[in-house]
C-alpha cells in the first residue's frame, strides 16, 4: 500500500515537473501532473498483474490520451501540453539505457533484443496517442451529426 | 486605421512561427495559420509547414512567402497563448495592427519559469523517475543531484554552442559523471536507477510526442524529420552517458 502511494506521489511530482521543463501554463500544471499519475497508476498494476510490458505501455498511453483529450476540451488549450506530461514516464528510458550499456559492454545480443524491445515500446505509446486522434474525429463528427 | 505595412500574410507568418519556434504539431501550426487567414476575409489560403521553414501564399496562384526557423525550443506556454489569441482573433474580427503588436509582444514573452525554478524541478523529476522506474530511497537524492546538474549544464551547453546536440550530449556525459562519482563515495543503491531517473529530464519527451502525432496527421516531412531529431537526441544521450562508462568502467 505503502509502495502504492510513493508511485502516486512520484509519478504526480515528475510529471508536473516536466510540465515547468516545458514551460506549460502555470494553471495547467496539475492537470498535467493529474494526468501523468493515473496513466502512471495504470501502467504500474497492469505490470505488476503480469500483463506484458508493451500491451501495458499501450493501455496506459490510450488512457492517457483519453484524460488528455478530456482536460483539453474541458480547459480549453492545446492537446499537446497534456499529453507530453502525461506520455514521459510510460517513455522506455530504463530499458533504452540497458541497450546502450550492453552494446558499451560489447554484448550486442543482448543490446539487440533490448533495442527491439524499445521500438516495440514506442509503437505501443503511438498507438495509444493515435487512439486519442480517433476518438476526437468521431466525437466531433457526432456533434456535426447532432447539429 | 491599420499601418500600411501590416498585412495579413505578416500576421499568419509571425502567428506560424512562434508556435513553430515554440514546438507545436505542424497540423497545429497550419491550422492557426489558415484560421486567422480566413477571419480576414481570405478565401484559399495555402499555408505549408515544415520543421525548419513557413510557406504562406493567400491564395494558390498568387505569390508565395518564405519564412526561415532557425531555433527551436520547447515552450507550451506560447503555443497556449498564441492558440488563445488567434481565437480572440476569430472571435472578434481584431485590427490588424492591434493583433500583430500583440503577437510581437508574445514573441519577446519571458519564460513563464526562472532558471532556478526549471532546475529545481528538473531535480525533483529526477529523483522522482527513479523512485517510479524501481529505484530505492537511497538513490533519491543522487538522482536529484545529478538530474539537476545535468539539466542545468545542458541548457548553459546551449546558450553557448551552436551546434545541436551536444547540448544533451554534455549534459548526459554530466550526469553519468556525477551519479558515477556518488556511487562510488557510497551514495546510493545502484548506479543504474540514479542513472536512469536523472536522464530523463534530457530526453526529447515533446519531439517524440509531435513526430507520432504528425505522422498521424499526414504531414510526413515534419513528422519524420521530428522523429529523426528525437532520435539523434536519444543517440547523443546514450553516447554521453557511454562515454563515462567508457573511462570509468563499473
Amino acid at each position: 500500500m505503502l509502495e502504492i502511494i510513493v508511485q502516486l506521489a512520484a509519478s504526480f511530482i515528475a510529471s508536473a515537473g516536466f510540465g515547468v521543463l516545458f514551460n506549460a501554463p502555470k494553471k495547467s500544471l496539475i492537470p498535467c501532473g493529474l494526468v501523468g499519475m493515473i496513466g502512471w497508476i495504470f501502467f504500474y498494476t497492469l505490470t505488476n498483474y503480469q500483463v506484458d510490458i508493451v500491451a501495458a505501455t499501450a493501455f496506459a498511453a490510450i488512457l492517457v490520451s483519453i484524460l488528455s483529450q478530456v482536460c483539453s476540451r474541458i480547459l480549453k488549450r492545446p492537446i499537446i501540453i497534456f499529453t507530453v506530461s502525461g506520455i514521459i514516464p510510460l517513455v522506455p528510458g530504463g530499458v533504452a539505457y540497458n541497450a546502450m550499456r550492453n552494446f558499451v559492454e560489447n554484448d550486442y545480443n543482448t543490446a539487440i533484443q533490448l533495442s527491439a524491445q524499445v521500438m516495440l515500446l514506442a509503437g505501443g505509446i503511438a498507438i495509444g496517442l493515435m487512439f486519442s486522434q480517433v476518438i476526437n474525429q468521431i466525437m466531433t463528427k457526432l456533434q456535426k451529426a447532432k447539429q | 486605421m491599420s499601418k500600411p505595412s501590416v498585412t495579413v500574410e505578416k500576421i499568419c507568418l509571425l502567428a506560424g512561427k512562434i508556435m513553430l519556434a515554440s514546438g507545436a504539431e505542424t497540423y497545429r501550426v497550419e491550422d492557426t495559420m489558415d484560421r486567422i487567414a480566413r477571419c480576414y476575409g481570405v478565401e484559399n489560403p495555402q499555408s505549408y509547414a515544415t520543421l525548419t521553414g513557413l510557406h504562406f501564399s493567400l491564395d494558390y496562384t498568387s505569390s508565395s512567402y518564405f519564412l526561415r526557423i532557425t531555433k527551436r525550443a520547447t515552450d507550451l506556454h506560447k503555443i497556449d497563448e498564441v492558440n488563445q489569441l488567434s481565437r480572440e482573433i476569430v472571435a472578434h474580427q481584431m485590427p490588424l495592427s492591434t493583433a500583430y503588436d500583440k503577437l510581437k509582444a508574445l514573441e519577446k514573452n519571458v519564460p513563464t519559469f526562472s532558471l532556478s525554478f526549471q532546475v529545481l524541478a528538473a531535480a525533483l523529476v529526477s529523483g522522482c523517475f527513479s523512485l517510479m522506474f524501481g529505484g530505492i530511497w537511497l538513490d533519491f537524492l543522487p538522482a536529484c543531484l545529478a538530474g539537476g546538474i545535468g539539466y542545468l549544464t545542458m541548457i548553459l551547453f546551449d546558450k553557448m554552442i551552436e551546434i545541436r546536440f551536444l547540448a544533451e550530449f554534455f549534459g548526459a556525459s554530466f550526469v553519468g559523471l556525477i551519479a558515477l562519482s556518488c556511487f562510488s563515495f557510497g551514495f546510493g543503491g545502484s548506479l543504474e536507477m540514479i542513472i536512469i531517473g536523472a536522464v530523463m529530464p534530457l530526453v526529447p519527451g515533446l519531439p517524440i510526442t509531435n513526430a507520432i502525432r504528425d505522422l498521424m496527421a499526414g504531414h510526413l516531412v515534419s513528422g519524420v524529420s521530428k522523429g529523426i531529431e528525437s532520435l539523434l537526441t536519444a543517440v547523443a544521450i546514450g553516447a554521453g552517458i557511454a562515454i563515462v562508462y567508457g573511462f570509468f568502467p563499473v
